[in-house]
């Protein structure tokens, strides 16, 4: 089972998660007061001898900008997940055709860089498409010309592949008593997929979704390369305005730790109401 | 047209009218990157977790400020901040000395910056492993009066090396795939040099899939290694299952 505990270590390395939140009883010790002070004082440093004069005039599409980097968030989120569940579940009990499909998705998309697979849809396919004139003329092309769908198509496979990986482990996971309990009162193979595989292996895969999660938003500023104007790309116009390096990007930097921060505690409360530790 | 773009393997040949060789040579420069940050990234995180581990409160403090960073930003923002900041705090410090400025090279550049991301990572998973090792191992060693550095060396870091190499070979496949964003300051490895291949040639699909083989065969290659050096680190375990 080192196998299906790997990625939840990496994952923990590389995105916070609930348990890493302090508690307001350990938090205040005698030194951090101290720590506070000099931390305030830097911030008012940042403040005070910096330039923020842009910041009011930008302001509105700052605004306009996070929601659409956590709308990115959410939808490739929520879609990524529901392709992950047949991907985790067809590499544990499908037919080998489609299991080496599968995991040959899951290895080809965790392989290559996600920068390139979206540069590979946005200018690829995008430069492909408009040669056929039945897309041309179909419905779908005043989507196909912008460019965010590419953006959800690229980020929703890569959220695909790595949590499909996840959902491999759960659903491997799940006691096999359980399974043959169900058999046993005659449930059909659909019932007992839908009331106690499934809920069991998304009980099971809770704690690294929230990783997951967190991982994405930290990979949505990409989207920004293909000239989806979300937060980031707000940010690299006013960098690109005013000339000004610094003060940009770290107020993206802060943007980014709230987004985590309130992303994190959300998880938190969700938990503590699903108890999965330990399920 | 579209059919002819699809298929001209010419443009891949290794001389200069194909962009193999480019491609290669981009190729070569990711894998230089990876490996230098990926050991920077070590050295910094074996630190980083002693720090967290046996540090003062403050020190303590200090590296739990450094991994929160690290692992709420995304890679990408850290990236930009560390390349400029990094570069003009050098030029500035060596400008207070008298030295004046330098052109600091996209390749140390790039490694600093992959190297201070991957620190943190690796931090977090060699403090896991570091509190994996039953501390009466360590105990024993500092009751035969060894000094910390000698504990270290001798018994902490080879006992947790079993509990750390999963998560550092993730790490390591990390680091290679990380080098990618690179390419948006400019730095011409892997990523960046495909997308110019194919702008010039107008060919994307043929050159962003060739990048994709190469970066895959860089994985598949990493993972044939890793499970040789996972099974030599293993070794003497029992399997548990």
């Amino acid at each position: 089972m080192t196998d299906t505990t790997t990625p939840d270590v990496t994952t923990h390395a590389m995105a916070i998660l609930p348990e890493d939140l302090p508690t307001a009883g350990s938090f205040f010790k005698p030194h951090r007061i101290v720590l506070l002070l000099i931390a305030a004082v830097l911030v008012f440093c940042i403040v005070w001898f910096m330039r923020w004069d842009w910041l009011p005039q930008y302001l509105p599409r700052l605004g306009y900008g996070i929601i659409v980097t956590l709308a990115m968030l959410f939808s490739t989120s929520i879609l990524g997940f529901l392709l992950a569940v047949p991907l985790g579940l067809v590499q544990v009990t499908g037919p080998w055709p489609l299991k080496a499909l599968a995991s040959g998705f899951c290895t080809i998309i965790r392989g290559t860089p996600l920068l390139l697979q979206l540069w590979l849809l946005y200018y690829g396919l995008g430069s492909v498409f408009p040669q056929f004139p039945a897309i041309r003329h179909s419905f779908l092309w005043p989507y196909l010309r912008e460019s965010w769908p590419y953006g959800v198509a690229a980020l929703t496979i890569s959220f695909a592949a790595y949590e499909g990986e996840v959902m491999r482990g759960a659903f491997a996971g799940v006691p096999a008593g359980e399974i043959e309990a169900a058999r046993a009162y005659g449930m059909s193979r659909w019932t007992l997929f839908r009331r106690i595989w499934l809920p069991r292996a998304i009980h099971r895969a809770l704690p690294t979704l929230n990783g997951e999660t967190v991982l994405q938003l930290k990979a949505t500023p990409l989207v920004a390369t293909i000239t989806v104007i979300d937060v980031y790309a707000v940010i690299s116009k006013v960098r690109q305005d005013t000339y000004i390096t610094y003060e940009p990007l770290l107020l993206l930097a802060l943007i980014y730790m709230c987004l985590t921060g309130i992303l994190v505690v959300a998880f938190r409360t969700l938990e503590n109401r699903i108890p999965t530790r330990g399920a | 047209m579209a059919v002819d773009s699809f298929i001209n393997w010419g443009l891949l040949a290794l001389e200069p009218p194909g962009w193999g060789g480019v491609l290669l040579h981009g190729l070569l420069n990711s894998i230089q990157i990876a490996i230098g940050g990926y050991a920077f990234g070590l050295l910094l995180g074996v630190g980083g977790a002693f720090g967290k581990l046996y540090g003062g409160p403050i020190l303590r403090d200090l590296m739990e400020c450094y991994t929160t960073i690290v692992r709420a930003v995304p890679e990408l923002v850290l990236i930009l901040l560390l390349y400029y900041a990094g570069t003009d705090a050098l030029n500035h410090v060596l400008g207070l000395i008298g030295i004046g400025t330098i052109d600091i090279s996209g390749l140390a550049a790039g490694i600093f910056v992959i190297g201070v991301v991957q620190g943190a990572y690796s931090t977090e998973v060699l403090r896991g492993a570091i509190k994996a090792v039953p501390s009466g191992q360590i105990e024993a060693a500092r009751a035969y009066g060894m000094s910390p550095f000698k504990v270290m060396t001798r018994v902490t870091l080879p006992a947790m090396l079993p509990y750390a190499i999963p998560g550092l070979s993730n790490l390591w496949l990390i680091a290679t795939k990380d080098t990618a964003l690179l390419a948006v300051v400019g730095f011409s490895e892997l990523t960046l040099v495909t997308r110019q291949a194919a702008g010039a040639t107008k060919a994307y699909i043929l050159f962003f899939c060739a990048a994709g083989a190469l970066y895959l065969t860089l994985t598949l290659v990493s993972n044939v290694f890793i499970k040789i050096v996972e099974r030599h680190a293993r070794r003497g375990f029992v399997e548990q299952s």
